[in-house]
């Protein structure tokens, strides 16, 4: 029997950081064509499908735009938390909380219409995400929660708080009894622009910026050193001077401002309205984008077009190969288990060696 | 009535129960393993599956126990073989689990499934409110039982258990005492991933038998935060988990009686109680700190 054993390196690999998310792309390719195979296609036919024919249309590279956003927004947050040792995994409660708090203005003063109304409804959303992602940072840091089930469970009351929202006290009374909020007015909604036959919002650009300021904080700024520092290693944290407590309490309020922010210009951009669904993950999907991006906000760019190239893959299968559009999110868990697999090339030097007897025997 | 509430108490905490004390095993070898939720789904989606195809709901739960297995070999390989970060694994295992379970499960939306024989016997069964309590339940509830009984002597009474515990507290030391750290957590997820697999058939072929997509709602999270509530103690999990299943059927029976209560709000209430039953538990410190396995969560390499 031959066994795996890992050899420790005597310092991380600078090569395989840049390949391991590579290497996991390309596994997760070869996955797809084994699936398309035994689904009886050609693998080639399949892979095409899935992962380029999407974007060789202009539509098809301004639906990446719109679905990568707000991945990218997200994972950025997401990666100040897991960088800084907050495992934040309810984004996607924080998005919706931050849409409907950020909905009070078109919903509540639909005759407040004003240029103002598009950037306070923002700027709301952020701080409803926030303080509802200050709720398990709190009961972390008072309580010692752990805050990824309390993350968690928020989620699945947030949804059902949206539920009700929707079909009880906002529901409009011109929808025919269906669960929806009344229409934005036309500053409550982001137009979108011609920009070379691609048309774009305001949110991309925002998504850019953001990239751009956190790559910038993280680099050279006390901040981006404190998120490592803490994160690496609390004590030593602590003796520069920097509380533990306060970076749980900045990187969940930043994590949930950013999606509160995303799953605002999602609903402003694309539904127009509230609804009792408003997100298909993101707040999830944004997980495996922030580690495939290596939790590195340039990283987390790149990630988040190649995972929302998948949420267009699917539905290229599902119109040209009749296959379900649910293979998508399979292959966005097989490249998360990949991404993480592979990240052990960067620590590990891996040997494959004949097993020895009586040892590691179930291995 | 209360027959009533006390039977549906019994199949709500059943599946929790299932997978918390799976967990706990796995927890006790000093791996956290967050995919509970994804090999639970995995389970039901199986267990329906092999039910429809088999018509035998026993074959089905077999089914729903390997399912939960083979995904929890692919946690299994990442974080023990490869020393993949455990948090992000167990993360990766739920997304995969909730995905490839609504693949495999496309077909068998909206069709009837078999549902799970409960025990009968002439005479005893039909005995006044105990009858039906203690002699008329189905087989995963009384495995259920059996599973804590044997959890929790295996833990305590056998070299085997202290082994574990002891890989799961200080994995350095029994390494160096010649226990293989890698065979035995190896062992503990496979455990937990069949635990797991049970409960999320019982949910396909017990609890409704029918297959709805995402249909654990959750489940594998409460079992988590149980384990924690627990603090590791088997018949703790036992408590715990008919807590939850008590709080489910006060929505359930709030809710046929018609108080004018957005439903939605009681649906909250298996997900509010977990948040408070876990700050609540983590205030006593002392108590949790005990029993948690030193090295949960921590990668381990043999050095040679």
């Amino acid at each position: 029997m031959m066994r795996l054993e890992l050899v420790k390196r005597p310092q991380k690999s600078r090569l395989m950081s840049v390949l391991s998310p590579i290497v996991a792309v390309a596994l997760t390719v070869v996955f797809a064509g084994i699936v398309f195979a035994a689904q009886g296609h050609s693998p080639f036919t399949g892979i095409w499908y899935f992962f380029l024919e999407p974007i060789t249309s202009l539509w098809g590279v301004e639906q990446l735009i719109t679905k990568a956003t707000p991945l990218v927004i997200i994972a950025l947050g997401l990666s100040v938390c897991y960088l800084s040792n907050n495992w934040n995994i309810g984004a996607e409660g924080q998005l919706t909380i931050g849409a409907i708090v950020g909905s009070i203005l078109p919903i509540l003063f639909p005759d407040f219409v004003s240029p103002v109304v598009l950037p306070l409804m923002l700027l709301m959303a952020m701080a409803g995400g926030a303080l509802f992602a200050l709720i398990p940072a709190k009961l972390k840091t008072v309580f010692g929660t752990n805050e990824i089930l309390t993350s968690l469970m928020l989620v699945y009351c947030s949804n059902l708080f949206l539920d009700w929202m929707v079909r009880g006290p906002w529901r409009s009374p011109q929808g025919y009894n269906f669960p929806i909020t009344i229409d934005f007015h036309e500053w409550a909604v982001l137009s979108a622009v011609d920009v070379g036959g691609i048309y774009l919002n305001l949110s991309a650009p925002i998504a850019l910026l953001l990239v751009a300021i956190l790559a910038v904080v993280m680099r050279s700024t006390l901040k981006g050193f404190e998120i490592r520092v803490l994160g690496q290693s609390p004590r030593a944290g602590s003796f520069a001077g920097f509380s533990n407590r306060r970076m749980t309490a900045f990187a969940f309020a930043l994590s949930g401002a950013l999606a509160g922010l995303a799953g605002m210009m999602v609903v402003m951009s694309e539904i127009g309205k509230l609804q009792p669904v408003i997100s298909p993950g993101y707040g999830f999907t944004a997980i495996i984008v922030a580690f495939l991006g290596r939790l590195n906000p340039v990283g987390i760019l790149i990630a988040g077009l190649v995972i929302a190239s998948s949420y267009l893959g699917g539905e290229a299968i599902q119109t040209s190969l009749q296959m379900s559009s649910k293979l998508a999110t399979v292959i966005q868990g097989v490249l998360l288990f990949f991404v993480l697999a592979a990240d052990t090339l960067i620590l590990y030097k891996v040997r494959l060696v004949p097993g020895r007897e009586g040892e590691r025997a179930h291995a | 009535m209360l027959e009533a509430i006390i039977l549906t108490v019994i199949t709500a905490a059943t599946p929790l129960l299932l997978a918390a004390i799976g967990e706990l095993v796995v927890e006790k070898s000093g791996v956290l393993n967050l995919g509970v939720e994804g090999m639970m789904v995995m389970g039901a989606v199986a267990g329906f599956a092999v039910t429809v195809s088999t018509g035998s709901p026993l074959l089905g739960i077999v089914g729903g126990a390997v399912a939960g297995v083979l995904v929890s070999l692919i946690f299994a390989f990442v974080t023990l073989t490869l020393v993949a970060n455990q948090v992000a694994s167990g993360l990766a295992l739920t997304l995969f689990g909730l995905g490839l379970s609504g693949l495999m499960g496309e077909s068998f939306v909206g069709q009837p499934g078999i549902k799970l024989q409960s025990l009968d016997i002439p005479g005893v069964t039909s005995l006044p409110f105990v009858g039906k309590i203690l002699f008329g339940q189905d087989i995963l509830v009384y495995l259920s039982f059996a599973a804590v009984f044997a959890v929790s002597w295996f833990l305590n009474r056998t070299r085997a258990g202290l082994i574990l515990r002891a890989v799961g507290d200080n994995h350095s030391s029994a390494h160096a005492l010649g226990y293989s750290v890698i065979g035995v957590r190896y062992l503990a997820v496979i455990f937990g991933g069949a635990m797991a697999g049970l409960g999320g058939a019982y949910l396909s072929v017990a609890y409704t038998p029918l297959w709805v997509e995402n249909m654990t709602a959750g489940r594998g999270w409460i079992a988590l935060a149980l384990v924690v509530f627990a603090s590791w103690l088997p018949w703790r999990a036992v408590i715990g988990a008919y807590l939850f299943g008590a709080v489910t059927v006060l929505q359930l029976h709030t809710q046929a009686l018609g108080i004018g209560f957005p439903s939605q709000f009681l649906a909250m209430l298996p997900y509010l109680a977990t948040v408070i039953v876990l700050v609540a538990i983590s205030g006593n410190r002392r108590a949790t700190l005990f029993n948690t396995p030193s090295s949960l969560g921590k990668p381990f390499v043999p050095d040679r």
